[in-house]
């Protein structure tokens, strides 16, 4: 697996606060990868870092393999970090055009990527006369601009309304279908369960978790069950060692447990029907990112 | 090098406030044609400042770049806000994102002012020839080229000037308080100038010694003031017996001086940029 980007015991620190503490990750070619933590938790500080914007205070980073300098490296990197900057008094076009010129690239992608964000028809409008939904589109569209072996996007629907968020989100999902590696940081959860296969969680600086979204909570899942004789099917969950930390909505009557080992939920009913029981109810989950991320973050 | 050139120079070619200064500066040039047309009519002498040689070479190549040196305050503004608008824009952060480097920064912008100041030096080479040719008493090819040297330390002085307003851009971040504080600066150097002369030493001369090493006082001692050149000063003097010996051609030290003070100025703005979390 070709590495992109590793992290070595990062370190910032901002006078006496440790914005960043200890950090170390890998990016590895073709995943999704998720940057968690609430507001303050050092995720823009740590892509600043490694973008060449923030200096470190101490730990090591390096891009690809170990030979890039870091502004060379950036160059077959794609990133936009919290607000799109561009020149105001440049027209979309121009502003892409200087940015060809900073990655050294030639100028016909410029179309294609326009198109892609769906600003081709207003590419000779000024900057300044975008909205934010607008600015946010070009500036993915300029971070494609060189077919980047990496795209970083940090929060990138903030600020937007719901039809600017569902747009970006299309679109990162177009780009994540090509094969484009993807670092995306964001508090929104939903935003990186529905795209990244792998998180990495910060909290206060501190790296609480990295590796695949799959191995987060190493659970598997839980049930939500419900039947006509509630007494019966108490018991069986109770006794069976397929279940575990079983409770009991005393309203509905649902009864919720979690799974010890990966069964399917047709095997559950199975298992229910030749003990007699028949569910009205039966609902299998995996805890959300959410709730296992409000766990992480909590401890 | 050429690269960083046109990137810095496309940031420039589509500000319209830019745009606008640059005009008004290379305007400004041709003003200076507008002398020859200075007219006294002192009663019954009339007198006319073309004619009081002026525009003789190679007096002129001293006069004119004297002249147009003042206009470099035109260039500060553009420079100082060409660094400033880069903050303001958050555009320096979206340039280091997209892959220049922090050196290149720096160099790009560093080599579009030399551009500005070479454009300035044909500039008023240019200016100069056309008018020496029209205005001179003496046209011959020898005289016309001899003296070039202040043109050389103007270009000098331009580059020195223009790069210390590049430090200030970068360092101030604003540009209204980085160009107030080139006049702060100036204000300073001249009280310390004064201090030195008055207070310290009692001698003007011990204490030009000194100054000439102040940034802004090196920058104007390159081209120094060529009126005591002029014949009509020198006769006008020696009448009422004054001395105006005065030294105003171009010196090597303070060439070297200004050039010092360039590296700093460039080499500071590059050390401030690469310290600061942007």
């Amino acid at each position: 697996m070709k590495t992109i980007l590793s992290l070595q015991q990062l370190t910032k620190k901002f006078g006496a606060l440790t914005a960043v503490d200890h950090v170390s990750f890998t990016i590895e070619k073709g995943h999704v990868y998720g940057i968690l933590g609430p507001n303050g938790s050092g995720k823009s500080t740590t892509l600043g870092m490694v973008l060449n914007v923030v200096n470190k205070t101490s730990g090591n980073f390096y891009w690809f393999d170990k030979s890039y300098s870091t502004h060379r490296a950036l160059k077959k990197v794609g990133a936009i970090i919290e607000r799109p900057n561009f020149y105001p008094y440049m027209t979309a076009y121009q502003n892409l055009a200087l940015v060809c010129k900073i990655k050294e690239v030639t100028e016909e992608n410029i179309d294609k990527k326009l198109e892609l964000v769906g600003l081709l028809e207003r590419k000779n409008d000024k900057f300044s006369t975008y909205s934010l939904g607008m600015k946010q589109r070009l500036a993915i569209a300029s971070a494609l601009l060189n077919d980047p072996e990496i795209l970083i996007l940090d929060e990138p629907t903030n600020g937007l309304d719901p039809q600017g968020i569902h747009q970006i989100r299309e679109i990162i999902k177009k780009i994540a279908s090509t094969g484009t590696t993807i670092l995306l940081a964001s508090h929104l959860l939903d935003e990186v369960e529905k795209v990244c296969s792998h998180v990495i969680i910060l909290r206060k600086g501190k790296m609480l978790y990295a590796g695949s979204v799959d191995k987060l909570n190493a659970s598997f899942g839980y049930v939500e069950l419900k039947a006509e004789n509630h007494e019966d099917l108490l018991s069986i969950v109770q006794n069976h060692s397929w279940f575990t930390a079983e409770k009991v909505d005393p309203e509905n009557h649902i009864i919720t447990a979690n799974l010890t080992e990966n069964i399917a939920a047709d095997a559950l009913n199975k298992m229910f029907v030749e003990k007699g029981i028949f569910l009205s109810h039966l609902i299998k989950r995996k805890e959300s990112l959410e709730e296992q991320f409000l766990q992480l973050t909590n401890q | 090098m050429l690269r960083l050139l046109t990137i810095e120079l496309q940031k420039i070619k589509y500000s319209k406030s830019a745009k606008a200064l640059l005009i008004i500066y290379f305007g400004l040039f041709m003003f200076i044609a507008l002398i020859a047309s200075i007219k006294f009519n002192l009663g019954f002498v009339e007198f006319h400042l073309a004619e009081q040689g002026i525009f003789n070479f190679p007096y002129i190549w001293h006069f004119n770049t004297y002249i147009a040196s003042f206009l470099k305050i035109f260039m500060a503004v553009i420079i100082v806000s060409m660094v400033a608008n880069e903050y303001s824009n958050r555009t320096l952060k979206q340039n280091l994102i997209d892959g220049l480097s922090k050196k290149e920064f720096i160099l790009s912008k560093f080599y579009t002012v030399i551009l500005f100041a070479l454009a300035s030096t044909l500039f008023i080479f240019l200016v100069s020839f056309v008018l020496g040719l029209i205005f001179s008493s003496y046209t011959e090819f020898s005289i016309i080229f001899s003296d070039l040297e202040y043109l050389f330390a103007y270009f000098i002085k331009l580059v020195g000037f223009f790069a210390f307003c590049l430090f200030l851009g970068i360092w101030i971040k604003r540009s209204a308080f980085a160009l107030g504080f080139l006049f702060v600066w100036w204000i300073a150097e001249s009280i310390i100038i004064g201090v030195l002369k008055f207070v310290i030493f009692k001698d003007s001369l011990i204490a030009n010694k000194i100054s000439q090493f102040l940034p802004l006082e090196s920058i104007s001692n390159l081209v120094k003031q060529p009126f005591t050149r002029l014949n009509v000063v020198q006769a006008s003097a020696s009448q009422i017996g004054a001395d105006v010996n005065w030294d105003s051609s171009v010196s090597i030290l303070q060439l070297l001086i200004v050039c010092v003070w360039t590296g700093i100025f460039i080499f500071l703005s590059y050390k401030i940029i690469k310290r600061r979390d942007l």
